[in-house]
């Protein structure tokens, strides 16, 4: 089935937050941010802003009815900074005006006093003040400190990955509107409408109860709107809630930019042991997670970093350390991969490193430590269906190693303006919210007396066709054409207390969730057809809209059953409850089964370098990838492609760049560069993996949300594999992103 | 007051000229399909279509509405998405929805009215001019490849297209409105206001005032030399070439007798900017502008180039050279502007070479480019015209290195000597596009890749290593 909104989307005709109409007397929000990374606000004088015409009012944390607190996992961030500032971009008021335009020209004129104070950047550097958002965790297996002294060789160095900005194109926002007996309608562009409506609740001082959130869809999240999304909304809120008017906040570009925390940079330590067979002994790392001021998502992106640190290999010994480090950048959240790709980076580089030592081929020790079935991650579960032996030899039989390892080194010998570099990347992704509590969902389905049926899920339709697989359970489980059932906005008062869309696991939690709504209905009307057949509810089935009976089609079609279903008044909506079974972890031991299952896969990559300009293209990318039993390919294969380059930008081109005191100088599109169409790899070809599929996966088709992002972690080995063929005495670094200044200089390197 | 078509209804605005056609359209006409993406021109999430009457038949070219005073669309036929809109799916509209070309939607809307931008063009259709025509619309979920196919399947559907007639083939075959054919009777009832003389300042393409300074001008009545005929020309005569300096990068590339005398022009272009942004800007533009990364500042540096500047109908000419006194700071005053820019046409003996290099190769600014013209006769160079950009406080002539290099055989030695003078020519910094050290070395590369290119006989990347 094709994505449903997809007809929306080329008409224009899909409604986004800021196409939601205008309501008389909205007021617009602008945002008066700090200037300074890090400083104590002295005073601040809004006169001149407020005297401007046009201006309604500048709100403040006193305006605050609640708590000045907007903390996910820890109540340490302020909605409005009061006393001090901690990153540039820090909100501090909301500039209320009858136009955006307007709140833009007052917010030029609000003089501000900051004396300022020293700002960290560095996470290490905050490690040595001990500036850490939590206590350091580390998970082990085996014992490192004794493994050392089998190893026959040993490799130390460090492993560094630069943030990433999101750039959902559809910039952050919400829409409030007061409603009566002070109750509040929130549109957000939010991934999680819960923690907009708890988070409202709080600063408002009032119940959940009283807050409404609704989403239709949004333009693109990939995290950056899990939590993030909460301070913008709070604020429309607020103001709602003082003004009694309708308020909008949507952020302008580089506002957003400067605003909002991105994905977190991490600078590592690795220390990897190998026996003389080649096979891992030991590896120890050293995380420091660049969290920025507050703790956002950090905690359990960095939790995520400890359970990906070995990504695909069996590592009997394993010693890793994560610090979450406080600085003064933007808080640090959540964006595709979570941590995972960061951890992932670190021990590729080692093994890289190792290779380069060895004179051997990364993708031989890659290859010979692939995890099996029966081997123990770090944390304790015990790894099963491991598809990793069969994708590799997939990969060689369809798109031939070997044949591109001589292509690249035939290329090679031939030319010297250009070198060819090509890489391997596996990867092993576990699937399910680390928070156990968090791995449930619900789902309300209603079916009309005519016979159509709404939907409602906690699950957000952000591009990644969650709302496409929905309507797909449902229409297949009621056997019903797709036209007949509608997906609703996802509602805080439809359904309440949801997880947030992420962690790759929403389709198969509102979907498992649905499945129970359909399944409970069904059940009624089947036995409603039963009773009138006069046989039993288990001879009954649904087909193509016919009722089914003792498997001879009937002259009762779907919409009939429904009409005497409710006449004979048989309740015709369900809500159904879904909680992942098996999962769990103790976070005292370290040790547990935190993950319903893995995705795996592995990607083939070429590259060329230009070695006159240090420039590069990306010839191919192939990828065997663990669908599981894809409920809908065309949706998956794009979920492939689309995480695939975003993870190629992240290695390449997109370079996130704080100053020394912590301004964002790549702080709009000019500067801070995603691919274009035509930096994507000249060829992406796909390959399933023949596979059963898990059952904890919705329909066995296997969760595609993050997974692909760290098949791009192999464009930054090709490049490297291109610069050495160049320059063989290129200093061997593990600093991503791998930009043409990075290429220029490793090749012109003495 | 300012007239066009939008869609297929008549505007009439007395709104401010320098108001964004991207704020009329989704604000005063509450057509959302248009979206808000970056409001610098470098996402396309706002594309629209302008379509103007020229030399009697329609011309239809995608731009970014963001960056578009309305002043610049008098007289013509604005497109947003809702005017393709029909009761199917357009061809292109299908084929998006076929190849699964959209996920999260927002961009979208830029990519179906850039491709529908691409079928409407009078030429003939070829899979790298629809890619083209998408190359400054950004897609941040896709990963492009879907997009790809749709656009060969939108490609590969344009094989009859009649272009003498395209836009009536078009109509006829569903990819546009059948509205399109009324259009160009409706246009020619608009007074054409050539200049709009407004109260404010005066506006081009707005490409880079629209970045710098969009508050400041939404509010005033601009005046605009967008839709001056007069300045807007290519002309060869007696061996000179002379430009209107409201020539945009787009009317550079499609003129014949400029391609003729750079054979590479296609490749020179395809490094600046996005076709979304060459549509609307002006030459003028990119020399006012100051950048000292100005991709054309160093075209036409190296072609030695003269500008010639006006106000109230009094000219002057002066060496685009010395047109640069320090970091954006002209020898211009406020009310002049350049009607024109003219240069030698280059012998048979001339060779010329743009090099740029940024982050992403296409759709952005240069950390370090450069350009040469250098003629050589029997292996002697007679001139030598060397420029660069990002490596200083303004577009540099590089004076002493060319003169360097006159006189001098095509040699691996001389150049390396030229690099060495060079280097002491230029005084780059550290910012955002690169490290001081990078760009000289960028430079050095840059520099010894326009004799790679242009001399790949005598000279190589080995040789000079």
């Amino acid at each position: 089935m094709k994505n449903i909104d997809s007809k929306g989307h080329v008409t224009g005709k899909s409604i986004y937050l800021d196409d939601i109409p205008t309501i008389q007397g909205t007021l617009f929000g602008v945002i008066f941010d700090s200037p300074v990374a890090h400083g104590h606000i002295e005073s601040i004088d809004y006169s001149k802003a407020l005297a401007l015409p046009g201006i309604q009012t500048i709100l403040t944390s006193k305006e605050i009815p609640g708590e000045n607190q907007i903390g996910g996992i820890f109540p340490d961030e302020e909605l409005f900074a009061e006393e001090d500032v901690h990153f540039q971009g820090q909100p501090i008021a909301l500039i209320l005006a009858e136009s955006e335009h307007i709140a833009f020209q007052a917010r030029k004129l609000i003089e501000i006093k900051i004396t300022e104070k020293e700002a960290i950047v560095d996470p290490r550097e905050a490690r040595k003040k001990n500036q850490l958002i939590f206590p350091p965790r580390t998970f082990s297996l085996g014992n490192t400190d004794s493994a050392w002294s089998q190893c026959a060789h040993i490799f130390e160095g460090q492993a560094d990955t630069n943030g990433q900005e999101h750039l959902y194109i559809e910039m952050q926002g919400a829409y409030a509107s007061p409603l009566e007996n002070g109750n509040i309608r929130v549109s957000s562009s939010t991934q999680g409408p819960t923690a907009v409506q708890r988070t409202i609740a709080k600063v408002l001082g009032m119940g959940m109860h009283k807050i409404e959130v609704d989403v239709v869809r949004l333009g693109g999240g990939f995290g950056g709107k899990e939590d993030q999304a909460t301070p913008w909304a709070v604020m429309a809120a607020l103001g709602a809630h003082v003004l009694k008017k309708p308020v909008k906040v949507v952020l302008h570009r580089m506002d957003d930019m400067r605003m909002t925390g991105k994905r977190h940079p991490y600078s590592s330590d690795y220390k990897i042991g190998l026996h003389e067979d080649l096979k891992i002994l030991a590896y120890e790392v050293i995380f420091h997670q660049n969290a920025g001021a507050a703790a956002d998502l950090s905690p359990a992106v960095m939790e995520r970093t400890l359970f990906h640190s070995t990504n695909s290999y069996f590592v009997p010994n394993v010693k890793a350390t994560a610090y979450s480090c406080k600085t003064n950048l933007p808080p640090n959240t959540a964006f595709r991969g979570f941590g995972g790709p960061q951890g992932m980076f670190v021990i590729e580089a080692a093994l890289v490193h190792a290779a380069n030592e060895l004179g051997i081929s990364a993708h031989e020790l890659q290859k010979k430590n692939l995890l099996q079935d029966g081997d123990e991650f770090p944390y304790g579960q015990i790894a099963a269906d491991v598809g990793l032996t069969q994708i590799w030899s997939d990969m060689e039989a369809k798109f031939d190693i070997k044949g591109a390892e001589k292509r690249v080194s035939d290329f090679n010998s031939k030319n010297s303006d250009k070198k060819k570099g090509f890489s391997l990347q596996p990867i092993a992704f576990g699937i399910s919210f680390t928070k156990t509590p968090m791995n449930q969902a619900r789902a309300l389905v209603h079916i009309y007396s005519d016979g159509s049926v709404g939907v409602s899920t906690g699950a957000v339709e952000m591009g990644q066709g969650v709302n496409t697989k929905m309507l797909q359970i449902a229409a297949d489980m009621f056997s019903i054409d797709p036209s007949k059932v509608r997906l609703e906005s996802t509602n805080t008062t439809r359904v309440a207390n949801t997880s947030p869309t992420a962690a790759s696991a929403t389709a198969d939690l509102n979907g498992k969730a649905l499945q129970n709504a359909c399944y409970a209905l069904l059940t009624r009307l089947k036995k409603s057809a039963a009773d009138h057949f006069g046989s039993a509810a288990s001879d009954i089935q649904f087909k193509d809209e016919q009722v089914i009976n003792s498997g001879k089609a009937t002259d009762m079609t779907w919409n009939q059953l429904i009409d005497q279903a409710f006449l004979e008044r048989v309740c015709l909506t369900e809500n159904g409850h879904y909680a992942t079974p098996i999962i769990n972890f103790d976070k005292e031991k370290e040790k547990g089964h935190p993950f319903a299952y893995h995705v795996y896969g592995l990607a083939l990559t070429e590259v060329t370098v230009d070695c006159i300009r240090g420039t590069y293209e990306f010839d191919s990318v192939k990828i065997v990838h663990d669908f599981g039993e894809s409920m809908n390919l065309p949706v998956d294969i794009g979920q492939i492609e689309g995480g695939l380059v975003q993870g190629i930008g992240w290695m390449t081109m997109e370079e996130l760049d704080y100053d020394k005191k912590g301004k964002l100088r790549s702080n709009s599109l000019s500067t801070y560069k995603i691919p274009d169409i035509y930096s994507v790899p000249k060829e992406v070809l796909i390959e399933a993996l023949e596979t059963e599929g898990a059952e904890q996966a919705i329909l066995k088709s296997k969760a595609v949300g993050e997974p692909p992002l760290m098949y791009g972690l192999g464009a930054y080995f090709a490049i490297q594999n291109a610069v050495r063929a160049f320059n063989p005495d290129a200093q061997q670094t593990f600093d991503a992103p791998f930009t043409h200044e990075k290429v220029l200089m490793g090749l012109y390197q003495i | 007051m300012v007239e066009f078509i939008l869609n297929n209804e008549r505007i009439n605005s007395n709104k401010p000229t320098g108001s964004l056609l991207l704020d009329f359209v989704r604000h005063d006409k509450a057509l959302t399909g248009t979206k808000i993406g970056c409001r610098e021109g470098d996402c396309g999430a706002c594309t629209v279509l302008i379509g103007e009457l020229i030399d009697d038949q329609m011309k239809y070219q995608q731009v970014t509405s963001c960056l578009t005073p309305i002043s610049n669309v008098h007289g013509k036929h604005v497109v947003t998405v809702e005017g393709l809109n029909m009761e199917d799916l357009s061809p292109v509209q299908k084929y998006m929805v076929d190849e699964a070309g959209t996920q999260c939607g927002f961009c979208t809307v830029g990519f179906v009215v850039s491709l529908t931008g691409f079928c409407l063009a009078n030429s003939a259709p070829t899979y790298e001019g629809a890619i083209a025509a998408i190359n400054g619309n950004i897609c941040r979920c896709t990963g492009y490849k879907s997009i790809e196919r749709a656009a060969k399947h939108v490609t590969n559907s344009l094989a009859n297209k009649d272009t003498n007639e395209t836009v009536n083939w078009l109509a006829e075959h569903k990819f546009i409105p059948a509205y399109f054919d009324d259009i160009r009777s409706l246009l020619e009832e608009i007074e054409p206001a050539h200049i709009i003389q407004g109260t404010g300042e005066l506006v081009g393409g707005g490409t880079d005032v629209y970045v710098q300074k969009p508050d400041e001008l939404i509010v005033k009545n601009v005046g605009t030399i967008a839709s001056d005929p007069g300045l807007r020309f290519i002309e060869i005569e007696n061996g000179t070439c002379i430009l209107g300096g409201g020539t945009t990068v787009s009317d550079l590339l499609e003129s014949e007798a400029l391609r003729q005398l750079f054979p590479r022009l296609s490749e020179h272009i395809i490094l600046v900017s996005s076709s979304l942004i060459r549509n609307i800007s002006t030459l003028a533009g990119n020399f006012v502008n100051a950048s000292p990364i100005g991709d054309f500042s160093a075209f036409f540096l190296a072609l030695n180039a003269k500008i010639t500047l006006t106000e109230n109908k009094q000219s002057r000419s002066i060496l685009l050279k010395d047109f640069y006194k320090g970091y954006k700071d002209l020898d211009k005053s406020d009310g002049e502007i350049i009607t024109s820019i003219s240069f030698e046409v280059p012998t048979n003996d001339s060779h010329f070479n743009l090099e740029k290099v940024s982050k992403r190769t296409h759709l952005d600014i240069a950390s370090v480019n450069t350009a040469i013209q250098i003629s050589v006769v029997d292996n002697a160079i007679a001139s030598a015209h060397i420029s660069a950009g990002g490596i200083g406080p303004i577009p540099t002539y590089l004076r002493t290195t060319g003169e360097f290099l006159e006189g001098k055989e095509i040699s691996t030695e001389n150049i390396k000597v030229a690099n060495e003078i060079l280097q002491l020519e230029i005084s780059p910094i550290s910012d955002v596009r690169g490290t001081a050290d990078y760009k000289r070395l960028l430079l050095r590369q840059l520099f010894f890749a326009h004799f790679i290119k242009l001399f790949p006989d005598q000279i190589t990347l080995e040789s000079l290593q």
